[in-house]
């Protein structure tokens, strides 16, 4: 509270509100952010009769400002004095909602929301339902789409008379003359149907529904297809068939395909909601027509919902609705002209094996991954390949390792480093799954190729993945098969290559083991020490102190320190420095 | 409102007015809102110059209407790219205004590479008093503070802020040539010589390219978009104008990519016309639909003509602009005249159509009484309540009292832009740094 003479406490709390002003953005939201403070010190009185209505008039502001006072004001109800007097937040609030930055209005709804929910029934119809109505019938299109918020909020708790107005406020926002406002209560039907006596949800929400599934703008129909899912959920088995499948139908077949490509991207949600009769019967031919769509964006979103559509089918004609409706539609799809689609479908379509079982998937389902395997774009046999896990416990990968070898080794060899680095990691995964006998035979080589790759990401890459193949088969394995040949790379002729080795011996050295590292690659390392390129050299620095920590205190007293401090006296300075930090660090001075 | 087009009627008011014109203050694009309440003119110089409309007052009825200057901002900046060597002009290409949704008013400004959205705001109270300062800004000693105070907003002379709200930049390879609001009031599109890109008003990073008729061999290149524009009522429907003098209509329903257009309005050449300068001169300059949208009208070389969007074979109405210009069509091409991109517009109710022409003439043609006027957009003839003269152009040899001969036009003098207010019957004129607006007589 304000002291009565030179308060020191008050000092703090003067810059504060001073700042509220200041002519630097990032000092007025500090300000903003700590308006709890002010609004403490000043007292609930004068929070309510002067910061309140100075907030009320600010906003002109920024919209980063305008965005914290929206999301301050929502929690400042104890410091206006409580629910008895939470309505003092509603002015701030209201011209908040009207600003034309969507983020800074839907913060301020958001707000409005939660502070409904702290007025009295007697407060909401008193003060927040009047500002609801404001809001709705504002001449700015801004106020209105902030009203269709607000009406699921109030509309509970309010008399059956104001109910009766509330629904007429809506309705009258359904019909309103800009498409931002029907865009609005299109995005919100679903929320205030939930809220909706039942009966009014079948007189009032459907006709309404209805009236935007058929609006003339592209947009506002689009959202009508949300808003679907919510009434299906909402109304009784029995009539969904009369009051919302006419306009799911009409919606997937819409002359627009944006409103169509929304049909396929909600459909498991709208499965979901009318339950599996009417998924039988209306659903399967929908999905049919969607995957066919003449639109590649359409088929691609419906393609990503395939094993979803397949996995929340009824159980007991599941099989048969997929092998007869569904797959002669992916088989389709999978010489599709779009990429983007065979790429969308790539991604789902293994999953579809454990679905089908194991005889279905030899005999439907291989074909297709084969296909896929060797698609031309090198998105669909990435997505193939990182999804074989799925396959695999179905019926194992060895079914497919004909094809699948030409595939890695051609996206290993793909002329865009981003493939290449793709593939690289999912070669873990794959050498597990293929085995260590398969691995050596076929796969080793590409791993090692990687190694001299033109690009440094590739090539840091593959010794990631080196390690993690050693994890996966074990130190003898690593000291039989590839520490050789990383070795023998040692004395290339190209330092980047020499490189190469030093960061390999640094990623698989504690994988592999003290004996390993000590008998075999220390020495490496420290003959590095005289190489002629500086880089080399500081890299021995730095690849001792790595390893350091692996090897016993005898070989780093009697091989380390010394060539350590050898290169502490090197002419370069980066190699002094890293010599020296590696000293310190394995503590060896 | 009496449509025909009486300029016993018509008086003016002469509003931009710079002795010292420089290049940069060549007006580029004029452009009312929706209203008709505002009216906005980008420069070479990158500046946006908003006018707004007297409201009116009793005690000077002839007032009625005038527009002064309400704002001025610079828009764009002259810029260089650096990795193509290329100065990018400030110069704005062409200013759409957004329907208004607040108490502020909103407006999409383009130069060749980059829509910014503007937002007018007024302001008229400002927050008084301070604790560490007090009224003279004299800090004061923190000591004495006893209590604290919070900021009282008092009343202040009425300021206009044009403040930028976003801005949407590479996307564009080529240089932009149109932007057109989407009647969802939630996207619009932007053109350049080669691609048309739709954007969200709220996302500048993201745009979605939806014509592209760039060929793989950039020497196959035989026709470049010269403008586009939205279908007035319906969401999903545009149109864009070719170099080549045909205008493809497409409907985004369709598909996402609208390289396939669903009609193409194109007038077969006639053989017996077909000389050096048929492609140049068949080029189309600008594209408007009607208010209704039912109808397009486009403007080449020295036509303008009428579409039926229900035709597609050939125009419904063809109106000459200066068809005396037809044998001097040389020394236009040496001059590089011949390559000017005169605009057109519709008047409020679709029956009358406006576009320029040399000399600071100007033409309106009546679509119903099939009369046409030229006028003239001058300083002698722009005093208040002044009445515009038709002026006639002669060809021949005897030269009436009254008329102009071809020879003496002068082609530096272009009226390039125009705009009639959205239901009145008030028009702007730019000629070059000057800005004329003609209304309906009072009384």
């Amino acid at each position: 509270m304000a002291g009565a003479d030179g308060d020191d406490s008050l000092y703090p709390i003067a810059v504060l509100i001073d700042e509220l002003r200041n002519e630097d953005v990032q000092l007025r939201l500090n300000s903003i952010k700590k308006l709890s403070t002010i609004a403490l010190a000043l007292g609930v009185e004068r929070t309510r009769t002067e910061l309140l209505p100075f907030l009320t008039d600010t906003i002109y502001d920024e919209d980063e400002v305008l965005l914290a006072l929206a999301e301050q004001l929502g929690n400042f109800t104890m410091l206006v004095g409580g629910p008895e007097y939470v309505h003092c937040l509603l002015p701030p609030l209201e011209s908040l909602a009207t600003v034309e930055e969507t983020v800074v209005r839907d913060k301020a709804v958001e707000s409005l929301r939660k502070i409904s929910q702290e007025h009295s029934p007697v407060d909401l119809e008193v003060h927040f339902e009047p500002l609801v109505k404001r809001l709705a019938s504002g001449d700015w299109f801004t106020s209105r789409t902030s009203a269709c918020g607000l009406f699921s909020v109030c509309y509970p708790r309010v008399s059956s008379t104001v109910k009766a107005e509330i629904r007429q406020h809506f309705r009258t926002l359904c019909s309103d003359d800009t498409p931002m406002v029907r865009r609005a209560a299109a995005s919100k039907l679903g929320e205030f149907a939930k809220v909706l006596e039942l009966d009014y949800v079948k007189s009032d929400i459907i006709s309404l529904f209805t009236a935007l599934a058929s609006d003339e703008q592209d947009s506002v129909r689009l959202l009508a297809v949300e808003a679907c899912v919510s009434i299906a959920t909402l109304l009784p088995q029995e009539d969904l068939e009369t009051l919302v499948m006419p306009t799911l139908r009409q919606a997937a077949e819409d002359k627009s395909w944006r409103v169509r490509y929304m049909v396929a991207d909600k459909f498991s949600e709208l499965q979901k909601a009318v339950g599996p009769e009417i998924t039988k019967n209306d659903l399967v031919p929908a999905f049919q027509n969607l995957l066919k769509d003449c639109e590649a964006e359409v088929r691609s979103a419906a393609a990503k919902k395939v094993k979803e559509f397949c996995e929340n089918l009824p159980e007991d004609s599941r099989e048969t609705i997929i092998m007869t409706h569904i797959l002669p539609c992916v088989k389709e799809l999978v010489s599709d002209t779009s990429q983007h689609v065979k790429s969308a479908l790539a991604s789902v379509i293994m999953g579809l094996s454990t679905i089908l079982g194991k005889d279905n998937t030899v005999e439907h389902l291989l074909p297709l991954f084969l296909a896929q395997l060797k698609d031309e774009c090198p998105e669909v046999r990435l997505n193939i390949i990182s999804n074989l896990d799925c396959v695999n416990e179905v019926i194992g990968i060895r079914q497919l390792s004909q094809s699948l070898l030409p595939a890695i080794v051609e996206l290993a060899e793909d002329a865009k480093w981003r493939v290449r680095l793709a593939i690289i990691e999912y070669m873990p995964l794959l050498a597990g799954q293929l085995g260590v006998e398969f691995f050596d035979e076929k796969l080793n080589t590409l791993c090692m190729a990687w190694l001299i790759d033109h690009v440094y990401a590739i090539r840091e890459a593959a010794t990631c993945n080196l390690m993690k193949l050693v994890e996966k088969f074990g130190a003898e394995w690593a000291q039989n098969t590839i520490v050789p040949k990383v070795l023998g790379m040692a004395n290339d002729p190209n330092y980047l290559h020499r490189m190469t080795t030093l960061f390999c011996i640094n990623a698989l050295s504690e994988a592999c083991g003290q004996d390993i590292t000590t008998k075999h690659m220390l020495p490496v390392v420290l003959k590095m020490s005289n190489d002629q390129v500086a880089n080399v050299r500081f890299n021995v620095a730095k690849s001792l102190q790595k390893i350091g920590p692996v090897l016993d205190s005898n070989a780093l007293q009697t091989e380390v320190k010394p060539v350590l401090e050898k290169l502490a006296t090197d002419t370069d300075m980066d190699v002094k420095y890293f010599a020296q930090e590696a000293i310190r660090v394995l503590a060896l001075a | 409102m009496d449509e025909e087009i009486d300029t016993r009627k018509i008086n003016n008011s002469f509003l931009r007015d710079h002795n010292y014109a420089t290049e940069a203050d060549i007006i580029s694009t004029v452009e009312f809102n929706p209203t008709g309440e505002l009216l906005a003119t980008g420069d070479k110089g990158g500046r946006v110059v908003v006018f707004q409309r007297e409201r009116e007052s009793k005690n000077q009825p002839h007032r009625r209407g005038e527009y002064n200057v309400y704002s001025t901002f610079q828009s764009h900046e002259p810029e260089f790219d650096y990795l193509k060597s290329l100065e990018i002009e400030e110069k704005i290409n062409k200013i759409r205004w957004l329907p208004q949704q607040n108490a502020a008013y909103f407006l999409l400004s383009t130069n060749d590479k980059t829509v910014k959205l503007w937002k007018v705001s007024e302001r008229d109270k400002r927050p008084e008093g301070y604790n560490l300062k007090d009224e003279d800004g004299r800090i004061r000693d923190p000591t004495t503070i006893t209590a604290l105070r919070v900021p009282v907003l008092q009343p202040m002379d009425l300021m206009v802020e044009a403040t930028p709200r976003r801005v949407f930049s590479n996307a564009h390879t080529y240089h932009i040539n149109s932007i057109s609001v989407n009647s969802d009031y939630e996207t619009y599109m932007s053109t350049d010589d080669l691609r048309i890109n739709l954007w969200n008003l709220e996302i500048t990073n993201r745009s979605f390219n939806i014509v592209d008729i760039k060929p793989t061999n950039m020497e196959e290149l035989t026709e470049v978009i010269t403008a586009a524009e939205f279908q007035p009522n319906q969401c999903n429907t545009f149109v864009y104008s070719s170099s080549k003098g045909s205008i493809r209509l497409c409907d985004m329903r369709a598909s996402a990519l609208c390289d396939n257009h669903s009609k193409l309005f194109e007038e077969p050449e006639d053989p017996s016309n077909r000389s050096f300068f048929s492609e140049i001169i068949s080029s189309i300059s600008d594209v408007k639909f009607s208010h209704s949208g039912r109808y397009l009208i486009t403007r080449d070389y020295l036509t303008v003509k009428v579409w039926d969007l229900n035709m597609e074979s050939k125009p419904l109405e063809t109106y000459q602009v200066h068809d005396y210009l037809r044998s001097k069509l040389c020394s236009l091409y040496e001059n590089d005249c011949i390559f000017d991109k005169f605009e057109c517009v519709w008047n409020g109710s679709d029956s009358v159509i406006m576009t320029g022409s040399y000399n600071n003439f100007f033409r309106m043609f009546d679509r119903n009484t099939k009369r046409d006027v030229t006028l003239e957009a001058s300083r002698e003839n722009s005093k208040p309540r002044a009445i515009l003269k038709p002026r006639k152009v002669c060809v021949g040899g005897k030269r009436r009292k009254d008329e102009i001969s071809v020879d003496s036009l002068d082609f530096s003098k272009k009226i390039l832009h125009t705009a009639w207010h959205p239901s009145e019957n008030i028009i702007a004129v730019a000629a070059t740094n000057n800005l004329y607006i003609f209304q309906d007589k009072v009384n």
